[in-house]
């Protein structure tokens, strides 16, 4: 089939989707957009963390034809941000990357919070961030990182 | 007593102090920036223009004989290239680290639950996967082994391999038990555990690109933690030499051990070679349960004897480990498990029989810690038992045991640098406990057991604290040539001296790209520093494993870099257009290997961390909410603190989770639950804040006096928190990790109620 959505602004359109692709795949391997990440395909993980019209939604769980005449946001799509930029600065600045693959998704779930609560407190993070697996950090300096970033944001 | 002070390193000779960024500074990740704007791309990122995608058809029992293999139906979907088997493994059909046993594809025996039998390659993965789905194959269901204790048996059948199934015995005799005399004490405990089987879960998935090359052989990109090993086993089966197989390092999603066997190289290659076109592989999260090794499942039997002034008389112990089908490395995890077998005390008295076993269950090798960690929490469950027997504080009772530099381990060997145990207990334990924290009506629910599934109030919920401490050995052991080498080229562009390392050392997450950078810094004096792809084009790196290649290949960059001074006294003022290069390889002091007693100077460097566990248990539900780690390891030289934290975090994380969370379960040699829904891993809302100290006593063998930092910590938070558990609870807790019904009394509940 045929999908037509707006990925990072731009229109794009994708031929020859198979039914049960998913909006991660599409986004991976037909539009040359990896940054979101596949862990586990289940919901589970939060490596594939994306904006579907604005709400931060896991991308593996989301069918490629669900997707059709909607908005998506990618960590690709933040490049240019304000917020993810402090967020970007922050992760690296704290330690809170090390494998680095649960990264992407946490900077658009950690965004996706910024903008609700700026001001969150370490309840609010951990709430928030519930759904994002990291195998490598223990989380603290991941906490560290959101905390700073958000300090910065709001100045 | 005071503190010991930090001793810094001593300096390197030539640093300069112009630069920033150098050793001792939390110096920023050189992958830190591609990593958060998602552009840095991981094995599993790979792509090139034709390639197709590969996908593997695992064995569905645990034991089988493999008596029809039909490709046809496979062969026959549009999309698909190749279907290849045992029969097209062009080299060696078997691999493995220690001793070649593996097959590449089922070899008419599946020896456990997920064997590759047969591999596809089509235009699609869904594609590759339906025809992989489409092959029929006709199985034998054979009687599996899956009762480690029964493998020890050497006449244990069925047989998993034809050598039988004990893979190694080995027994560490120390004191009277080495000259044949039993021991006796006035005060005897024992105790038998259970360590589940732990699965390492790293983010990444296993996956690689394999491209046909023009010479006749391939290159591999692809995610793993020792390039030359993986290389060296892919060209034995591809009936290669290892120049024509060139491997470049993809981007690894986290490691812990479960990329040192192979997974899917050699069946990307043979794909790559048969179609000639790139071939990429990517397992699911369900097929990485099945595609890498687990941690060893234990089961430990000890006898602590002790004084009645609390000093520690002997141990003996038992420990049987689980290798599941192939060996992969469990004659080093029988070692470690045996000679750190009584934990960082000191016993004069020693006797430890460990095996490692065939068995029809899931393969077992490296993760993080591996031995160290199951033994770790069978003595200590002892020692607290101990503790409370001698009416003794438990941390009080550990201090009094406490080995230190100049002790003796069973092995007989001395240790020769510092082994602060005892102060790393007193500072863990020393730090104020957390208060309770209580909102305006009563608790919040997200600090309590349960969280916000709102399952109490805090009626029921009681608190404990726990400690634990652990030993772990660092780099390669029991003779071991085990080096590194590094290749840094120094020049001056524009009139600004560069340097580049080349290394094949695998960087996993840990940041071993960072030190090494900052250790071509402080040596050269320079501050332009890049890190070139690890790949096969430089000399072999060794393992990402045994916390190892800070020293091992921080060593190598840093003795390349002395080279280079050498020849350039002051490489920042190297004329423009010069190039100077040098290529060093670097071992660490020798180790020997053990004899008949378990004797010898079997290990390089001995690191220890303590944790203090303080956990919230509702005691109704058996629900356990960890409140707060703290944590002291000695770093020997904190190298990038940021980074020395970081490691112990996420040490600590998956300590917990083996305590509370993480097991693999097996039932019948089937694995039940591959995938993140039913293994769970810790969260953010599971993990406590944490405390963390760091001592800095060098060692003064090792490259600025550093001690590696990875495996400690997951090693003696497991047992902290059990303890905590036990503390809060007051139950036996002789398994991990943990369940409800562990905590709960069930007994007179019949098991239609418990569910
Ligand atoms: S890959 Fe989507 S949640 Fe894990
Ligand atoms: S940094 Fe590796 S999973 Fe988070």
């Amino acid at each position: 089939m045929r999908v037509s959505v707006t990925v990072n602004g731009t229109q794009r359109q994708v031929d020859d989707v198979w039914e049960g692709e998913s909006l991660l795949y599409v986004l991976r391997e037909r539009m040359g957009l990896p940054g979101s990440k596949n862990a586990c395909e289940q919901g589970e993980c939060g490596s594939c963390t994306v904006y579907l019209d604005g709400v931060s939604v896991c991308a593996c769980l989301v069918a490629a034809g669900q997707a059709a005449g909607r908005d998506v946001r990618t960590v690709e799509g933040l490049a240019a941000d304000d917020g993810a930029h402090a967020l970007r600065e922050a992760f690296v600045e704290a330690g809170a990357v090390q494998c680095g693959f649960c990264t992407p998704g946490l900077i658009v779930a950690a965004h996706d919070l910024l903008e609700r609560v700026p001001r969150p407190d370490d309840a609010e993070i951990r709430e928030a961030l519930a759904g994002n697996l990291c195998r490598c950090t223990g989380y603290e300096q991941i906490l560290d990182a959101v905390r700073r970033a958000a300090e910065r944001t709001v100045g | 007593m005071p503190a010991p002070s930090t001793s810094p390193a001593p300096p390197a000779a030539g640093t300069s102090t112009r630069v920033t960024g150098g050793v001792g500074e939390s110096a920023r990740r050189p992958d830190g920036a591609l990593k958060v704007t998602g552009e840095f791309a991981y094995s599993s990122d790979l792509w090139a223009d034709d390639m197709l995608w590969g996908a593997t058809l695992r064995s569905p029992h645990p034991h089988a004989r493999l008596t029809g293999l039909d490709i046809g139906p496979a062969v026959a979907m549009p999309g698909v290239y190749a279907v290849l088997t045992h029969d097209d493994v062009p080299g060696r059909t078997v691999y493995g680290l220690e001793r070649a046993d593996q097959p590449v594809l089922c070899d008419g025996i599946a020896r456990y639950h997920g064997e590759p039998v047969a591999i596809v390659a089509a235009d699609h993965p869904e594609t590759a996967r339906r025809a992989a789905s489409r092959i029929v194959a006709e199985y034998d269901v054979l009687e599996p082994l899956t009762d480690p204790r029964r493998a020890i048996d050497p006449a244990s059948a069925p047989r998993v391999h034809p050598t039988g199934n004990v893979v190694r015995h080995l027994a560490v005799r120390k004191g009277d038990f080495e000259t044949g005399l039993d021991v006796a004490a006035e005060v005897t405990v024992t105790g038998e555990y259970e360590v589940g089987m732990q699965d390492q879960a790293f983010l990444g998935p296993e996956s690689g690109l394999a491209v046909p090359a023009e010479d006749g052989g391939v290159d591999l990109f692809v995610a793993t933690q020792w390039l030359h090993v993986d290389r060296d086993q892919v060209a034995a089966c591809l009936g290669m030499p290892p120049e024509r197989v060139r491997l470049t390092l993809g981007g690894v999603g986290g490691a812990f051990g479960a990329r040192e066997d192979l997974s899917m190289q050699i069946h990307a290659c043979m794909l790559a070679l048969h179609t000639g076109r790139p071939v990429k592989m990517v397992y699911s999260r369900e097929e990485s349960f099945f595609g890498h090794v687990h941690r060893h499942p234990a089961v430990l039997r000890y006898e602590h004897g002790a004084s009645r002034d609390g000093l520690l008389r002997y141990v003996k112990a038992e420990i049987v480990l689980d290798g599941g089908a192939y060996m992969s490395s469990t004659p080093a995890v029988v070692a470690n498990a045996a000679t750190l077998g009584v934990g960082p005390y000191d016993v004069p008295h020693v006797s430890v029989d460990c095996w490692g076993v065939y068995t029809n269950n899931p393969p077992c090798g490296a993760m993080r810690g591996f031995g160290a960690v199951q033994a770790a929490f069978g003595y200590e469950s002892q020692m607290d038992r101990m503790a409370a027997e001698l009416g003794l504080d438990p941390v009080e009772f550990r201090i009094r045991n406490a080995m230190s530099e100049g002790s003796t381990m069973p092995t007989g060997q001395a240790v020769d640098s510092p082994a602060p145990v005892a102060e790393l207990l007193k500072r863990v334990s020393s730090v104020p406990l957390p208060p309770r924290e209580r909102g305006d009506d009563g608790y919040d629910l997200r600090e309590l057991p349960g969280g916000v599934s709102n399952t109490t109030h805090g009626e029921g919920v009681v608190r404990g604290v726990g400690y634990g401490v652990g030993i772990k050995n660092v780099c390669f052991s029991e003779g071991f040539d085990d080096y590194s080498t590094a290749r840094v080229r120094l020049e001056t562009v524009d009139g600004r001296p560069v340097a580049s390392v080349h290394t094949a050392a695998a960087e996993v997450g840990q940041g071993l790209v960072t030190l090494l950078v900052q250790i071509a810094r402080t040596e050269l004096g320079i501050d332009e520093v890049t890190i070139l792809p690890a790949d096969t084009e430089v000399g072999s790196a060794g393992s990402t494993s045994a916390s190892r290649q800070s020293y091992v290949t921080g060593g190598a960059v840093r003795a390349a870099c002395e080279a280079i001074r050498e020849r350039v006294p002051d490489p920042a003022s190297l004329p423009d257009g010069e190039v100077v290069e040098e290529t060093v390889e670097w071992r660490h002091r020798p180790t020997s290997p053990l004899n008949e007693h378990g004797q010898g100077n079997a290990h390089v460097q001995y690191a220890f961390a303590a944790h203090r566990a303080v956990v919230d248990v509702d005691t109704e539900l058996g629900l356990v909410k960890v409140v707060e780690l703290a944590t002291a390891q000695d770093v020997g030289k904190a190298m990038n603190p940021d980074a020395v934290v970081g490691q112990i975090n996420g040490g600590s994380a998956q300590g917990l989770g083996l305590a509370l969370m993480e097991e693999v379960q097996v039932s019948g040699g089937r694995i039940g639950n591959p995938s993140f829904t039913d293994y769970l891993i810790p969260t953010i809302l599971d993990m406590p804040p944490t405390r963390v100290d760091i001592l800095e006593l060098a060692d003064p063998e090792a490259p600025y006096g550093l001690r590696g930092v990875g495996e400690p910590p997951a090693i003696s938070s497991t047992p902290a928190i059990v303890a905590a558990v036990r503390a809060a609870t007051g139950a036996a807790l002789t398994r991990i990790p943990i369940r409800p019904e562990h905590i709960l009394d069930l007994s007179g509940v019949s098991e239609g109620e418990r569910t």
